[in-house]
């Protein structure tokens, strides 16, 4: 793991969520530094996906302290906070179905210096240049999910989260899905994952926080995994 | 690693590749018949029909492109036929300066409409469009210069750039027809263009397109402002060719008949609406001067288009046609 930065990409403190009068965040408190591949675990409905939706701005009711590089985004619209530098990839893929791949990726503005090239996207996946044409309602779940992946590679942000990239995929896409965020670490991208599949998470995150009803009950190392592995099993029912 | 295709690339790009080349045979089959046309039909009712072509053409671009349902676009096609026909019979403006002038208003008035509107969405956005178009309904009711139930008559056709006179029918025929395949190639334009593509992404999936960084009311109004400009274009257009200006254009029925007319063509489709239009236009013609009341026969082929071929008749061609090339 890289030696954590003074101030953390993403901070986030004490951040409540609301789904109209339901209130599903209690409190929240992330550090993800520059670099860093941290995982949220947890049961279904522990908050995880809330979170992400929360730091987007996709989750509107909002209060709390989120920052991006100290910038304060709890104010910002979501169409900002991504300008700002966040690419969220959510669950359900959010493919443009009448659009092309190649469309698909030319499609996000650009945010700041640095996003992949097209042919850049295409080494780092290449089937999708194999589908170049075809529209996003005749690709596999995994192709949706490295085209999900591939678009918000192209603008340029630096902090990447990442709700389920594994969930419905076969073991060969989810290999592939672990290599690509090997890839991606090692060019310096930070990663917030939200994972339910404990096995690939364990792969590819430097730390973990683990939540519960809409709390951070746990958090720790991957360092640290082996000694609290039966805990841990115990927490999130696998 | 690479993951199996399900299609093989070759055959789809082949199958696509004779689709576009059908495609443009069938868009040049279409001039010319339209160059043709008035040897055969009457120049007038060709006109007609070629106005409100293009007013469900524009009126698609918002419906059928990003997925907004407007009620009320019978504003901008009866207030540009207002302004138009004002300004020329009443300040003297040229065809061109009129028709301009008319533009510029339905487009101002769209700016404001939309502005207000795209706050909302789904049932909301429409009742919104339909409450605007309803009070700009009665200013043109109320206000002198409009003569209120008499509408706007014996507008002055003159001179197109001082050259071609619109009095003559065929001039006036192509003149519209310039017209309509101005709008429809902006309209393609736009569709096929990368602001079409985040449309599209906005229909498919607006908090998506806002999670990627868009703001997409601002792109929303920006198609608004188009379809509202290109329904102004049709209505301008047809006052100079009707010579008339009337409360009929600006009503909520006239909004509902745009409609329906794209709903019938095939929603999303490029030329849908304007087979719509076509459709309803003839059978309202044709129908007219018989004893069968034509809204009764209107209403029963949209009840069969709802029942039998919901994506409309173009719309309907198209799936089956795409459905064959990828068997």
């Amino acid at each position: 793991m890289t030696e954590p930065h003074p101030l953390p990409h993403l901070q986030v403190r004490g951040l409540n969520g609301w789904y109209g009068e339901s209130h599903v965040l209690h409190g929240v408190d992330i550090d993800v530094h520059e670099g860093e591949t941290v995982t949220l675990l947890g049961r279904n409905g522990a908050g995880k996906t809330s979170t992400l939706r929360a730091i987007t701005g996709l989750l509107k009711k909002r209060e709390g302290v989120i920052k991006l590089k100290g910038r304060d985004l709890i104010g910002l619209p979501t169409y900002q906070a991504a300008r700002a530098g966040i690419a969220y990839v959510p669950e359900e893929r959010g493919i443009f179905a009448g659009l092309s791949v190649a469309e698909n990726l030319t499609l996000p503005p650009k945010v700041a210096e640095g996003g992949m090239s097209v042919a850049e996207i295409y080494r780092l996946f290449p089937n999708l240049e194999e589908r170049r044409n075809s529209q996003g309602t005749k690709l596999s779940g995994g192709e949706q999910q490295m085209l999900a992946m591939a678009r918000v590679l192209r603008n340029g942000a630096r902090l990447l989260l990442l709700d389920e990239p594994t969930e419905g995929l076969a073991p060969v896409i989810v290999q592939r899905i672990g290599e690509v965020l090997r890839t991606l670490k090692a060019s310096g991208m930070t990663i917030l994952l939200v994972e339910q599949n404990f096995r690939f998470a364990r792969k590819v995150a430097d730390r973990f926080y683990v939540m519960e009803h809409g709390r951070v009950v746990d958090h720790l190392t991957a360092a640290e995994v082996p000694d609290r592995l039966a805990s841990l099993q115990t927490q999130l029912g696998v | 690693m690479s993951i199996a295709t399900s299609t093989p690339l070759k055959t789809a790009n082949d199958a696509l590749g004779i689709g576009h080349l059908v495609g443009r045979a069938l868009i040049v089959l279409a001039l010319l018949a339209l160059i043709a046309a008035p040897l055969a039909v009457y120049p007038v009712f060709l006109i007609k029909i070629l106005c409100f072509a293009l007013f469900a053409a524009a009126f698609n671009l918002l419906v059928g492109y990003v997925g907004l349902l407007s009620f009320g676009h019978a504003a901008f096609f009866g207030g540009a036929a207002y302004i138009t026909a004002h300004t020329v019979k009443e300040w003297g403006f040229t065809p061109e300066l009129g028709i301009l002038a008319g533009v510029a208003f339905a487009a101002t008035l769209g700016l404001v409409m939309g502005f207000l509107a795209i706050r909302r969405q789904g049932i909301y956005f429409a009742m919104v469009t339909l409450a605007l178009s309803q009070m700009v309904y009665f200013v043109f009711l109320q206000a002198p210069f409009t003569h209120s139930e008499d509408g706007i008559q014996s507008v002055p056709q003159g001179l197109l750039f001082g050259i071609i006179d619109l009095s003559k029918p065929l001039p006036l025929y192509y003149t519209v027809l310039g017209a309509f395949l101005l709008g429809m190639v902006l309209i393609w334009r736009v569709v096929n263009s990368p602001f079409g593509n985040i449309l599209a992404a906005i229909r498919e999936n607006e908090p998506r397109a806002i999670s990627l960084g868009y703001e997409v009311n601002r792109y929303k109004l920006a198609a608004f402002v188009i379809s509202a400009a290109l329904a102004g274009l049709a209505g301008a257009v047809k006052a100079i060719a009707f010579q008339l200006a009337s409360l009929v254009d600006v009503t909520w029925q006239m909004s509902g008949e745009v409609i329906l007319m794209t709903l019938l063509g095939g929603i999303g489709t490029l030329l849908g609406p304007v087979v719509g239009a076509a459709l309803v236009t003839a059978m309202e013609h044709y129908f007219a001067a018989t004893s069968i009341p034509a809204p009764v026969l209107i209403g029963g082929c949209f009840v069969a288009c709802v029942m039998l071929f919901r994506r409309g008749i173009v719309g309907e061609i198209r799936h089956r046609l795409k459905a064959r090339s990828s068997r």
